[in-house]
Protein backbone atom coordinates (compact mmCIF):
# COMPACT_ATOMS: atom_id res chain seq x y z
CA UNK A 1 0.00 0.00 0.00
CA UNK A 2 2.81 2.51 0.92
CA UNK A 3 4.74 1.24 -1.70
CA UNK A 4 1.36 2.44 -4.42
CA UNK A 5 1.08 5.53 -2.83
CA UNK A 6 5.08 6.63 -3.35
CA UNK A 7 5.03 5.47 -6.93
CA UNK A 8 1.59 7.83 -7.40
CA UNK A 9 3.49 10.74 -5.46
CA UNK A 10 6.26 10.10 -7.59
CA UNK A 11 4.15 9.89 -11.20
CA UNK A 12 2.65 13.37 -10.36
CA UNK A 13 5.61 15.01 -9.49
CA UNK A 14 7.41 13.55 -12.67
CA UNK A 15 4.35 14.56 -14.50
CA UNK A 16 4.21 17.75 -12.67
CA UNK A 17 7.91 18.65 -13.74
CA UNK A 18 7.45 17.62 -17.09
CA UNK A 19 4.33 20.14 -17.83
CA UNK A 20 6.46 22.84 -16.20
CA UNK A 21 9.10 22.36 -18.74
CA UNK A 22 7.75 22.27 -21.55
CA UNK A 23 4.95 25.08 -20.63
CA UNK A 24 7.20 27.44 -19.32
CA UNK A 25 8.72 28.57 -21.97
CA UNK A 26 5.56 28.92 -24.32
CA UNK A 27 4.06 31.43 -21.41
CA UNK A 28 5.66 34.49 -22.80
CA UNK A 29 3.97 33.93 -26.27
CA UNK A 30 0.39 34.17 -25.19
CA UNK A 31 1.46 37.26 -22.16
CA UNK A 32 3.78 39.10 -24.29
CA UNK A 33 1.45 39.98 -27.45
CA UNK A 34 -1.35 41.45 -25.04
CA UNK A 35 0.86 43.55 -23.23
CA UNK A 36 1.30 47.10 -23.72
CA UNK A 37 4.93 47.61 -23.97
CA UNK A 38 6.35 44.10 -23.43
CA UNK A 39 10.02 42.92 -22.11
CA UNK A 40 10.78 39.48 -21.58
CA UNK A 41 9.18 39.26 -18.51
CA UNK A 42 6.14 37.44 -18.51
CA UNK A 43 3.56 39.49 -16.85
CA UNK A 44 -0.30 39.23 -16.20
CA UNK A 45 -1.15 40.62 -19.91
CA UNK A 46 -3.21 44.06 -19.99
CA UNK A 47 -5.19 42.75 -23.27
CA UNK A 48 -4.40 45.95 -25.76
CA UNK A 49 -4.82 45.34 -29.27
CA UNK A 50 -2.77 48.20 -29.74
CA UNK A 51 0.06 45.16 -31.07
CA UNK A 52 -2.13 43.44 -33.10
CA UNK A 53 -3.47 46.94 -34.94
CA UNK A 54 0.67 47.96 -35.73
CA UNK A 55 1.01 44.13 -37.46
CA UNK A 56 -1.69 44.73 -39.29
CA UNK A 57 -0.47 48.48 -40.23
CA UNK A 58 2.82 46.49 -41.28
CA UNK A 59 3.21 46.66 -45.25
CA UNK A 60 4.76 43.31 -45.26
CA UNK A 61 3.60 41.09 -42.27
CA UNK A 62 -0.01 40.18 -43.56
CA UNK A 63 1.45 39.29 -46.72
CA UNK A 64 3.98 36.83 -45.37
CA UNK A 65 1.95 34.78 -43.90
CA UNK A 66 0.62 33.91 -47.11
CA UNK A 67 3.52 33.64 -48.78
CA UNK A 68 3.90 31.13 -45.81
CA UNK A 69 1.16 29.39 -47.30
CA UNK A 70 1.94 29.10 -50.48
CA UNK A 71 4.79 27.28 -50.16
CA UNK A 72 4.11 25.19 -47.29
CA UNK A 73 0.53 24.03 -49.12
CA UNK A 74 2.25 23.29 -52.04
CA UNK A 75 5.29 21.64 -50.86
CA UNK A 76 3.54 19.54 -48.58
CA UNK A 77 1.07 18.20 -51.79
CA UNK A 78 4.60 17.72 -53.77
CA UNK A 79 5.71 15.40 -51.42
CA UNK A 80 2.44 13.87 -50.11
CA UNK A 81 1.91 12.69 -53.88
CA UNK A 82 5.02 11.74 -55.04
CA UNK A 83 6.21 10.34 -51.75
CA UNK A 84 3.19 7.84 -51.49
CA UNK A 85 3.47 6.62 -55.54
CA UNK A 86 7.27 5.97 -54.82
CA UNK A 87 7.16 4.27 -51.20
CA UNK A 88 4.02 1.96 -52.71
CA UNK A 89 6.51 1.22 -55.62
CA UNK A 90 9.18 -0.16 -53.21
CA UNK A 91 6.91 -1.18 -50.94
CA UNK A 92 5.49 -3.83 -53.20
CA UNK A 93 8.06 -4.16 -55.88
CA UNK A 94 11.91 -5.10 -55.25
CA UNK A 95 13.61 -2.91 -57.81
CA UNK A 96 17.60 -3.18 -57.35
CA UNK A 97 19.58 -1.51 -54.63
CA UNK A 98 16.68 -0.60 -53.08
CA UNK A 99 17.25 -0.70 -49.51
CA UNK A 100 20.74 1.01 -49.85
CA UNK A 101 19.43 3.61 -52.02
CA UNK A 102 16.79 4.71 -49.72
CA UNK A 103 19.46 4.75 -46.56
CA UNK A 104 21.79 6.31 -48.86
CA UNK A 105 18.89 9.22 -50.00
CA UNK A 106 17.84 9.46 -46.16
CA UNK A 107 21.28 10.64 -45.20
CA UNK A 108 22.01 12.70 -47.83
CA UNK A 109 19.15 14.78 -47.34
CA UNK A 110 19.49 15.26 -43.42
CA UNK A 111 22.72 16.73 -44.29
CA UNK A 112 22.07 18.86 -47.56
CA UNK A 113 19.28 20.89 -47.05
CA UNK A 114 20.99 22.72 -44.04
CA UNK A 115 23.79 24.90 -44.27
CA UNK A 116 25.94 22.77 -46.30
CA UNK A 117 24.08 23.30 -49.59
CA UNK A 118 23.49 26.90 -49.51
CA UNK A 119 25.81 27.72 -51.80
CA UNK A 120 25.93 24.92 -54.44
CA UNK A 121 21.83 25.45 -54.26
CA UNK A 122 21.91 29.51 -54.64
CA UNK A 123 24.54 28.77 -57.73
CA UNK A 124 22.16 26.20 -59.22
CA UNK A 125 19.12 28.50 -58.65
CA UNK A 126 20.97 31.65 -60.36
CA UNK A 127 21.92 29.39 -63.33
CA UNK A 128 18.26 28.00 -64.27
CA UNK A 129 16.73 31.31 -63.25
CA UNK A 130 14.73 29.81 -59.83
CA UNK A 131 15.85 32.84 -58.08
CA UNK A 132 12.92 34.75 -56.70
CA UNK A 133 10.24 32.01 -57.64
CA UNK A 134 8.28 30.23 -55.23
CA UNK A 135 7.56 27.57 -57.50
CA UNK A 136 11.56 26.75 -57.75
CA UNK A 137 11.60 27.29 -54.12
CA UNK A 138 8.40 24.78 -53.22
CA UNK A 139 10.63 22.20 -55.61
CA UNK A 140 13.82 22.80 -53.95
CA UNK A 141 12.36 21.46 -50.63
CA UNK A 142 10.02 18.87 -52.01
CA UNK A 143 13.48 17.77 -53.27
CA UNK A 144 14.35 17.85 -49.48
CA UNK A 145 11.60 16.66 -48.12
CA UNK A 146 11.15 13.26 -49.95
CA UNK A 147 13.56 10.86 -49.11
CA UNK A 148 12.32 11.06 -45.55
CA UNK A 149 9.06 10.98 -46.64
CA UNK A 150 9.37 7.80 -48.47
CA UNK A 151 11.26 6.30 -45.45
CA UNK A 152 8.37 6.76 -43.69
CA UNK A 153 5.40 6.14 -45.47
CA UNK A 154 7.33 2.83 -47.06
CA UNK A 155 6.87 1.17 -43.23
CA UNK A 156 3.03 2.28 -43.57
CA UNK A 157 2.78 0.72 -46.94
CA UNK A 158 5.33 -2.79 -45.71
CA UNK A 159 2.88 -2.90 -43.01
CA UNK A 160 -0.83 -2.77 -44.66
CA UNK A 161 -2.16 -6.30 -45.84
CA UNK A 162 -1.84 -7.30 -49.08
CA UNK A 163 -4.81 -9.64 -49.42
CA UNK A 164 -7.07 -6.46 -50.42
CA UNK A 165 -4.78 -5.54 -53.19
CA UNK A 166 -5.15 -8.76 -54.68
CA UNK A 167 -9.18 -9.55 -54.41
CA UNK A 168 -9.10 -5.72 -56.07
CA UNK A 169 -6.55 -7.31 -59.05
CA UNK A 170 -8.88 -10.23 -59.38
CA UNK A 171 -11.88 -7.94 -59.68
CA UNK A 172 -9.83 -6.40 -62.67
CA UNK A 173 -8.90 -3.22 -61.34
CA UNK A 174 -5.71 -1.27 -62.30
CA UNK A 175 -2.64 -0.22 -60.52
CA UNK A 176 -3.67 3.45 -60.47
CA UNK A 177 -7.39 2.17 -58.96
CA UNK A 178 -5.96 0.26 -56.57
CA UNK A 179 -4.06 3.02 -55.02
CA UNK A 180 -6.46 5.74 -54.96
CA UNK A 181 -9.31 3.39 -53.51
CA UNK A 182 -7.65 0.70 -51.37
CA UNK A 183 -4.10 1.44 -50.42
CA UNK A 184 -4.71 5.09 -49.74
CA UNK A 185 -7.79 4.77 -47.60
CA UNK A 186 -5.45 2.07 -45.92
CA UNK A 187 -2.70 4.51 -44.91
CA UNK A 188 -4.35 7.74 -44.51
CA UNK A 189 -2.69 8.60 -41.44
CA UNK A 190 0.50 8.20 -42.47
CA UNK A 191 -0.25 10.31 -45.28
CA UNK A 192 -1.91 12.90 -42.95
CA UNK A 193 1.37 12.91 -41.06
CA UNK A 194 3.92 12.99 -43.83
CA UNK A 195 1.64 16.22 -44.67
CA UNK A 196 1.62 17.86 -41.18
CA UNK A 197 5.47 16.99 -40.98
CA UNK A 198 5.75 18.29 -44.27
CA UNK A 199 3.57 21.49 -43.59
CA UNK A 200 5.63 22.17 -40.26
CA UNK A 201 8.78 21.79 -41.93
CA UNK A 202 8.18 24.39 -44.45
CA UNK A 203 6.56 26.90 -42.40
CA UNK A 204 9.29 26.86 -40.04
CA UNK A 205 12.04 26.99 -42.78
CA UNK A 206 13.89 30.44 -43.01
CA UNK A 207 17.15 29.42 -44.80
CA UNK A 208 16.17 28.53 -47.99
CA UNK A 209 13.63 31.75 -48.54
CA UNK A 210 16.34 33.73 -46.92
CA UNK A 211 18.93 32.80 -49.42
CA UNK A 212 16.81 32.32 -52.94
CA UNK A 213 13.68 34.92 -52.21
CA UNK A 214 15.24 38.51 -52.33
CA UNK A 215 11.72 40.55 -53.24
CA UNK A 216 9.92 41.52 -50.02
CA UNK A 217 6.76 40.49 -51.86
CA UNK A 218 7.91 37.40 -51.93
CA UNK A 219 9.30 36.43 -48.54
CA UNK A 220 7.45 33.75 -46.11
CA UNK A 221 6.47 34.49 -42.06
CA UNK A 222 10.20 33.14 -41.12
CA UNK A 223 12.12 35.87 -43.36
CA UNK A 224 9.66 39.09 -42.20
CA UNK A 225 10.48 37.85 -38.26
CA UNK A 226 14.02 39.20 -38.27
CA UNK A 227 13.21 41.73 -40.14
CA UNK A 228 11.02 43.18 -36.73
CA UNK A 229 13.95 45.31 -35.77
CA UNK A 230 13.75 48.99 -34.39
CA UNK A 231 16.11 51.39 -35.85
CA UNK A 232 18.83 50.73 -33.02
CA UNK A 233 18.82 46.86 -33.85
CA UNK A 234 16.76 46.02 -30.61
CA UNK A 235 14.42 43.40 -31.07
CA UNK A 236 11.46 45.26 -31.11
CA UNK A 237 9.40 42.96 -28.76
CA UNK A 238 5.62 44.35 -29.81
CA UNK A 239 5.86 43.76 -33.37
CA UNK A 240 8.27 40.07 -32.65
CA UNK A 241 5.83 38.73 -29.85
CA UNK A 242 2.87 39.53 -32.22
CA UNK A 243 3.56 38.33 -35.34
CA UNK A 244 5.12 34.76 -33.49
CA UNK A 245 1.72 34.30 -32.12
CA UNK A 246 0.19 34.79 -35.67
CA UNK A 247 2.85 33.00 -37.45
CA UNK A 248 2.45 30.33 -35.07
CA UNK A 249 -1.55 29.90 -34.24
CA UNK A 250 -2.05 27.94 -38.11
CA UNK A 251 0.49 25.16 -37.17
CA UNK A 252 -1.26 24.83 -34.82
CA UNK A 253 -4.60 24.75 -35.68
CA UNK A 254 -3.19 22.13 -38.20
CA UNK A 255 -2.30 19.79 -35.45
CA UNK A 256 -5.43 20.14 -33.48
CA UNK A 257 -7.64 19.40 -36.86
CA UNK A 258 -5.40 16.28 -37.63
CA UNK A 259 -5.33 15.17 -34.02
CA UNK A 260 -8.95 14.94 -34.01
CA UNK A 261 -9.38 13.56 -37.70
CA UNK A 262 -6.93 10.81 -37.72
CA UNK A 263 -5.59 11.14 -34.74
CA UNK A 264 -1.97 12.35 -34.61
CA UNK A 265 0.52 9.42 -34.19
CA UNK A 266 2.61 6.66 -35.87
CA UNK A 267 0.05 4.10 -36.74
CA UNK A 268 2.99 0.98 -36.27
CA UNK A 269 4.91 3.11 -38.60
CA UNK A 270 8.72 3.41 -39.07
CA UNK A 271 9.82 -0.16 -38.20
CA UNK A 272 13.01 -0.93 -38.96
CA UNK B 1 11.00 -11.52 -51.05
CA UNK B 2 7.98 -8.64 -51.23
CA UNK B 3 5.37 -9.89 -53.18
CA UNK B 4 3.42 -7.57 -55.88
CA UNK B 5 0.15 -7.97 -54.84
CA UNK B 6 -1.53 -4.96 -57.54
CA UNK B 7 0.20 -6.31 -60.04
CA UNK B 8 2.86 -2.94 -60.97
CA UNK B 9 4.60 -4.82 -62.98
CA UNK B 10 8.94 -3.05 -63.01
CA UNK B 11 8.29 -0.63 -65.71
CA UNK B 12 5.28 1.35 -64.07
CA UNK B 13 7.03 0.62 -60.58
CA UNK B 14 9.61 2.90 -61.64
CA UNK B 15 7.45 5.08 -63.30
CA UNK B 16 5.81 5.62 -59.90
CA UNK B 17 9.40 6.19 -58.37
CA UNK B 18 10.33 8.69 -61.21
CA UNK B 19 9.14 12.00 -60.04
CA UNK B 20 9.94 11.93 -56.88
CA UNK B 21 14.19 10.42 -57.72
CA UNK B 22 14.18 13.28 -60.70
CA UNK B 23 13.14 15.86 -57.85
CA UNK B 24 16.12 14.18 -55.29
CA UNK B 25 18.44 14.15 -58.16
CA UNK B 26 18.61 17.68 -59.20
CA UNK B 27 17.76 19.40 -55.96
CA UNK B 28 19.92 16.54 -53.55
CA UNK B 29 22.43 14.55 -54.87
CA UNK B 30 23.34 17.62 -57.45
CA UNK B 31 24.49 19.86 -54.64
CA UNK B 32 25.65 17.53 -52.91
CA UNK B 33 28.43 16.29 -55.61
CA UNK B 34 28.97 19.95 -55.79
CA UNK B 35 29.81 20.54 -52.81
CA UNK B 36 32.25 17.65 -52.58
CA UNK B 37 33.68 19.41 -55.99
CA UNK B 38 34.48 23.08 -54.65
CA UNK B 39 36.02 21.17 -51.41
CA UNK B 40 38.91 20.85 -53.65
CA UNK B 41 39.39 24.37 -54.57
CA UNK B 42 39.84 27.85 -53.27
CA UNK B 43 36.99 29.41 -54.29
CA UNK B 44 35.78 32.30 -52.43
CA UNK B 45 33.18 34.70 -52.21
CA UNK B 46 34.39 37.49 -52.86
CA UNK B 47 38.07 38.44 -53.80
CA UNK B 48 40.34 37.27 -56.83
CA UNK B 49 39.81 33.16 -56.14
CA UNK B 50 35.57 34.44 -56.45
CA UNK B 51 36.30 34.75 -60.08
CA UNK B 52 38.89 31.89 -61.15
CA UNK B 53 38.98 29.13 -58.76
CA UNK B 54 42.07 26.82 -58.95
CA UNK B 55 42.03 23.42 -57.65
CA UNK B 56 44.32 22.65 -54.40
CA UNK B 57 43.61 18.92 -53.95
CA UNK B 58 43.30 18.18 -50.54
CA UNK B 59 44.62 21.37 -49.20
CA UNK B 60 41.09 22.27 -47.29
CA UNK B 61 40.55 18.81 -45.70
CA UNK B 62 44.18 18.67 -44.27
CA UNK B 63 43.69 22.29 -43.12
CA UNK B 64 40.10 21.62 -41.78
CA UNK B 65 41.77 18.32 -40.28
CA UNK B 66 45.01 20.00 -38.55
CA UNK B 67 42.36 23.34 -37.15
CA UNK B 68 41.87 23.64 -33.69
CA UNK B 69 38.67 25.46 -34.43
CA UNK B 70 36.98 22.81 -36.03
CA UNK B 71 38.27 20.08 -34.12
CA UNK B 72 36.76 21.34 -31.28
CA UNK B 73 33.26 22.26 -32.95
CA UNK B 74 33.06 18.11 -33.72
CA UNK B 75 33.48 17.69 -30.37
CA UNK B 76 30.58 20.34 -29.08
CA UNK B 77 28.54 18.80 -31.86
CA UNK B 78 29.24 15.26 -30.09
CA UNK B 79 28.12 16.38 -26.75
CA UNK B 80 25.51 18.15 -28.49
CA UNK B 81 23.87 14.95 -29.83
CA UNK B 82 24.81 12.79 -27.40
CA UNK B 83 23.30 15.04 -24.84
CA UNK B 84 19.94 16.55 -26.60
CA UNK B 85 19.41 13.55 -29.23
CA UNK B 86 20.48 10.35 -27.55
CA UNK B 87 19.81 11.39 -23.73
CA UNK B 88 17.20 13.95 -23.95
CA UNK B 89 15.35 13.41 -26.70
CA UNK B 90 15.07 9.26 -26.77
CA UNK B 91 15.01 8.60 -22.82
CA UNK B 92 12.11 11.48 -21.93
CA UNK B 93 9.84 10.31 -25.67
CA UNK B 94 10.57 6.62 -23.90
CA UNK B 95 9.60 7.33 -20.43
CA UNK B 96 6.37 9.60 -21.56
CA UNK B 97 5.45 6.88 -23.70
CA UNK B 98 5.71 4.46 -21.08
CA UNK B 99 4.43 6.00 -18.33
CA UNK B 100 1.56 8.36 -19.38
CA UNK B 101 -1.82 6.98 -19.37
CA UNK B 102 -5.55 8.58 -20.05
CA UNK B 103 -6.01 12.34 -20.29
CA UNK B 104 -3.29 13.46 -18.22
CA UNK B 105 -1.04 11.67 -21.66
CA UNK B 106 -3.15 14.00 -24.31
CA UNK B 107 -2.67 16.72 -22.06
CA UNK B 108 1.42 16.55 -21.24
CA UNK B 109 1.32 15.29 -25.17
CA UNK B 110 -0.44 18.11 -26.52
CA UNK B 111 2.08 20.70 -25.02
CA UNK B 112 5.11 18.37 -25.82
CA UNK B 113 4.26 18.23 -29.87
CA UNK B 114 3.37 22.10 -29.87
CA UNK B 115 7.34 22.43 -29.00
CA UNK B 116 7.65 20.62 -31.99
CA UNK B 117 5.84 21.58 -34.66
CA UNK B 118 6.47 25.36 -34.07
CA UNK B 119 8.80 27.74 -35.75
CA UNK B 120 12.26 27.87 -35.17
CA UNK B 121 12.11 31.42 -35.29
CA UNK B 122 9.57 31.78 -32.59
CA UNK B 123 10.65 29.34 -30.60
CA UNK B 124 14.06 30.90 -30.42
CA UNK B 125 12.76 34.09 -29.15
CA UNK B 126 10.80 31.95 -26.82
CA UNK B 127 13.39 30.84 -25.38
CA UNK B 128 15.76 34.39 -25.33
CA UNK B 129 12.74 35.70 -23.14
CA UNK B 130 12.73 32.79 -20.58
CA UNK B 131 16.74 32.82 -20.24
CA UNK B 132 16.99 36.75 -20.37
CA UNK B 133 19.18 37.56 -17.64
CA UNK B 134 17.29 40.19 -16.26
CA UNK B 135 13.44 39.60 -16.71
CA UNK B 136 13.51 35.93 -17.90
CA UNK B 137 10.95 33.99 -16.64
CA UNK B 138 13.60 31.06 -15.14
CA UNK B 139 15.55 33.54 -13.80
CA UNK B 140 12.56 34.83 -11.94
CA UNK B 141 11.55 31.65 -10.41
CA UNK B 142 14.86 30.22 -9.35
CA UNK B 143 15.15 33.82 -7.31
CA UNK B 144 18.86 34.51 -9.47
CA UNK B 145 17.96 37.75 -11.09
CA UNK B 146 21.19 38.71 -13.44
CA UNK B 147 22.61 34.78 -13.84
CA UNK B 148 23.77 34.84 -17.93
CA UNK B 149 22.48 31.45 -18.71
CA UNK B 150 23.79 31.78 -22.40
CA UNK B 151 26.83 33.24 -22.06
CA UNK B 152 28.20 31.07 -18.70
CA UNK B 153 26.41 27.55 -19.78
CA UNK B 154 26.00 27.87 -23.45
CA UNK B 155 26.02 24.20 -24.24
CA UNK B 156 23.91 23.05 -21.52
CA UNK B 157 21.44 25.67 -22.68
CA UNK B 158 21.34 23.99 -26.41
CA UNK B 159 21.10 20.86 -24.94
CA UNK B 160 18.30 21.35 -22.76
CA UNK B 161 16.69 23.35 -25.74
CA UNK B 162 16.67 21.04 -28.01
CA UNK B 163 15.59 18.23 -25.80
CA UNK B 164 12.84 20.79 -25.43
CA UNK B 165 12.58 20.88 -29.06
CA UNK B 166 12.77 17.61 -30.58
CA UNK B 167 11.15 15.09 -27.87
CA UNK B 168 7.47 14.93 -29.56
CA UNK B 169 9.19 12.19 -32.35
CA UNK B 170 10.50 10.16 -30.06
CA UNK B 171 7.46 9.79 -27.58
CA UNK B 172 5.38 9.33 -30.52
CA UNK B 173 6.88 6.49 -32.40
CA UNK B 174 7.74 5.07 -29.08
CA UNK B 175 4.12 5.15 -28.14
CA UNK B 176 3.94 2.94 -31.44
CA UNK B 177 6.66 1.27 -30.58
CA UNK B 178 4.98 0.11 -27.55
CA UNK B 179 1.67 -0.72 -28.77
CA UNK B 180 3.02 -3.83 -30.76
CA UNK B 181 4.26 -5.34 -28.12
CA UNK B 182 2.31 -8.51 -27.16
CA UNK B 183 0.65 -7.41 -23.21
CA UNK B 184 0.72 -11.45 -23.07
CA UNK B 185 4.45 -11.49 -23.21
CA UNK B 186 4.48 -8.99 -20.24
CA UNK B 187 1.63 -10.80 -18.14
CA UNK B 188 3.36 -13.46 -18.28
CA UNK B 189 7.20 -12.17 -17.23
CA UNK B 190 5.04 -10.07 -14.68
CA UNK B 191 3.77 -13.48 -13.66
CA UNK B 192 7.22 -15.09 -13.11
CA UNK B 193 7.67 -12.39 -11.08
CA UNK B 194 9.76 -9.78 -13.03
CA UNK B 195 10.23 -6.41 -11.82
CA UNK B 196 9.77 -3.62 -14.17
CA UNK B 197 13.47 -2.88 -15.28
CA UNK B 198 13.42 -6.85 -15.68
CA UNK B 199 10.27 -6.30 -17.98
CA UNK B 200 11.64 -3.67 -19.43
CA UNK B 201 15.08 -5.45 -20.42
CA UNK B 202 13.44 -8.75 -21.31
CA UNK B 203 10.54 -8.27 -23.06
CA UNK B 204 10.23 -4.55 -24.15
CA UNK B 205 13.30 -3.98 -25.13
CA UNK B 206 13.85 -6.72 -27.43
CA UNK B 207 10.44 -5.96 -29.10
CA UNK B 208 11.38 -2.81 -29.82
CA UNK B 209 14.71 -2.68 -30.97
CA UNK B 210 14.21 -2.08 -34.55
CA UNK B 211 12.39 1.18 -33.31
CA UNK B 212 14.63 2.27 -31.02
CA UNK B 213 17.98 1.95 -33.74
CA UNK B 214 15.29 3.88 -36.58
CA UNK B 215 14.58 6.80 -33.68
CA UNK B 216 18.33 6.90 -32.51
CA UNK B 217 19.13 6.89 -36.24
CA UNK B 218 17.04 9.73 -37.68
CA UNK B 219 17.44 12.42 -34.55
CA UNK B 220 20.92 11.83 -34.32
CA UNK B 221 20.98 12.97 -37.95
CA UNK B 222 18.77 15.58 -37.55
CA UNK B 223 20.74 16.71 -34.45
CA UNK B 224 23.98 16.87 -36.09
CA UNK B 225 22.77 19.12 -38.69
CA UNK B 226 20.25 21.33 -36.72
CA UNK B 227 21.28 24.95 -37.23
CA UNK B 228 18.39 26.44 -34.75
CA UNK B 229 21.16 26.66 -31.89
CA UNK B 230 22.52 29.49 -33.95
CA UNK B 231 19.93 31.51 -33.22
CA UNK B 232 20.10 31.03 -29.55
CA UNK B 233 23.94 31.91 -28.90
CA UNK B 234 25.39 32.22 -32.66
CA UNK B 235 28.17 30.13 -31.63
CA UNK B 236 29.18 32.06 -28.82
CA UNK B 237 30.60 32.83 -26.93
CA UNK B 238 33.78 32.94 -28.17
CA UNK B 239 32.80 29.80 -29.87
CA UNK B 240 31.90 27.67 -27.17
CA UNK B 241 28.39 26.42 -28.68
CA UNK B 242 30.04 26.12 -32.36
CA UNK B 243 28.70 23.21 -33.13
CA UNK B 244 29.65 21.88 -36.77
CA UNK B 245 26.16 23.06 -38.33
CA UNK B 246 26.73 26.42 -37.44
CA UNK B 247 30.59 26.28 -37.92
CA UNK B 248 29.98 25.74 -41.71
CA UNK B 249 28.17 28.84 -41.73
CA UNK B 250 30.70 31.20 -39.95
CA UNK B 251 33.52 29.73 -42.13
CA UNK B 252 31.78 29.57 -45.51
CA UNK B 253 28.70 32.46 -45.24
CA UNK B 254 30.48 35.42 -42.98
CA UNK B 255 33.94 33.97 -43.70
CA UNK B 256 33.51 33.47 -47.69
CA UNK B 257 35.90 31.11 -47.56
CA UNK B 258 33.49 28.47 -50.41
CA UNK B 259 35.69 26.16 -50.91
CA UNK B 260 37.02 25.24 -47.34
CA UNK B 261 33.51 25.44 -46.10
CA UNK B 262 32.83 22.75 -49.06
CA UNK B 263 35.42 20.13 -47.42
CA UNK B 264 34.15 21.23 -43.85
CA UNK B 265 30.92 19.73 -45.30
CA UNK B 266 31.98 17.11 -46.94
CA UNK B 267 34.15 16.07 -43.69
CA UNK B 268 30.50 16.36 -42.09
CA UNK B 269 28.71 14.32 -44.63
CA UNK B 270 31.38 11.32 -43.92
CA UNK B 271 31.00 11.56 -39.98
CA UNK B 272 27.01 11.01 -40.77
CA UNK B 273 27.98 8.24 -42.97
CA UNK B 274 30.08 6.53 -40.43
CA UNK B 275 27.06 7.54 -37.73
CA UNK B 276 24.68 5.99 -40.18
CA UNK B 277 26.32 2.70 -40.96
CA UNK B 278 27.12 2.56 -37.30
CA UNK B 279 23.26 2.20 -36.48
CA UNK B 280 22.59 0.26 -39.76
CA UNK B 281 25.12 -2.51 -38.64
CA UNK B 282 23.41 -2.95 -35.29
CA UNK B 283 20.10 -2.90 -36.83
CA UNK B 284 21.44 -5.90 -39.12
CA UNK B 285 22.70 -7.61 -36.16
CA UNK B 286 19.08 -8.07 -35.01
CA UNK B 287 18.24 -10.48 -37.29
Amino acid sequence: MTGFVVRRIGFYTFVAVVLAFFALPLLWLVTAPFTDTPTYEVKVPDFTPANFQAIVEHPYALGSLVNSIILAVGTAALVVLFASLAAYALSRVRLPGRDALLYALLLLSSIITGTAAMVPLFQLAVTVGLIDSQLGLILILTGGLLPAAIFMLKDFMDSTPKSYEESARVFGASPLQIVGHIVVPLVRPGLATIAVWALANVWGNFLMPYLLLSDVEKQPAAVIMYTLYTEGGQPNLRLLSTFGLLYSIPVVLMYLFVSKKYGFRFHGGIKR
Amino acid sequence: MSTDAAGLGRVRASAFVAPALILIAVFLVFPALWVVLLGVTNYRLTGLAAADPEFVGLDNFVSALTDGRFLDSTWLTVQFVLGSAVIGQAILGFTLAKVLHGRVKRFVEGLVILAWILPSAVVSFLWIALLDRDSGTLNTLLGIPGFPWLLDHPMLSIIVFNTWRGTAFSMMLYGAALGNVPPSHLESARLAGANGWQQLRDVIFPHIRGHILTNLLLISLWTFNDFTPFLLTAGGPDGKSEILAVHVYKVALQGGELGYGAAVSTVILLINLVVAVFYLRLLREQR
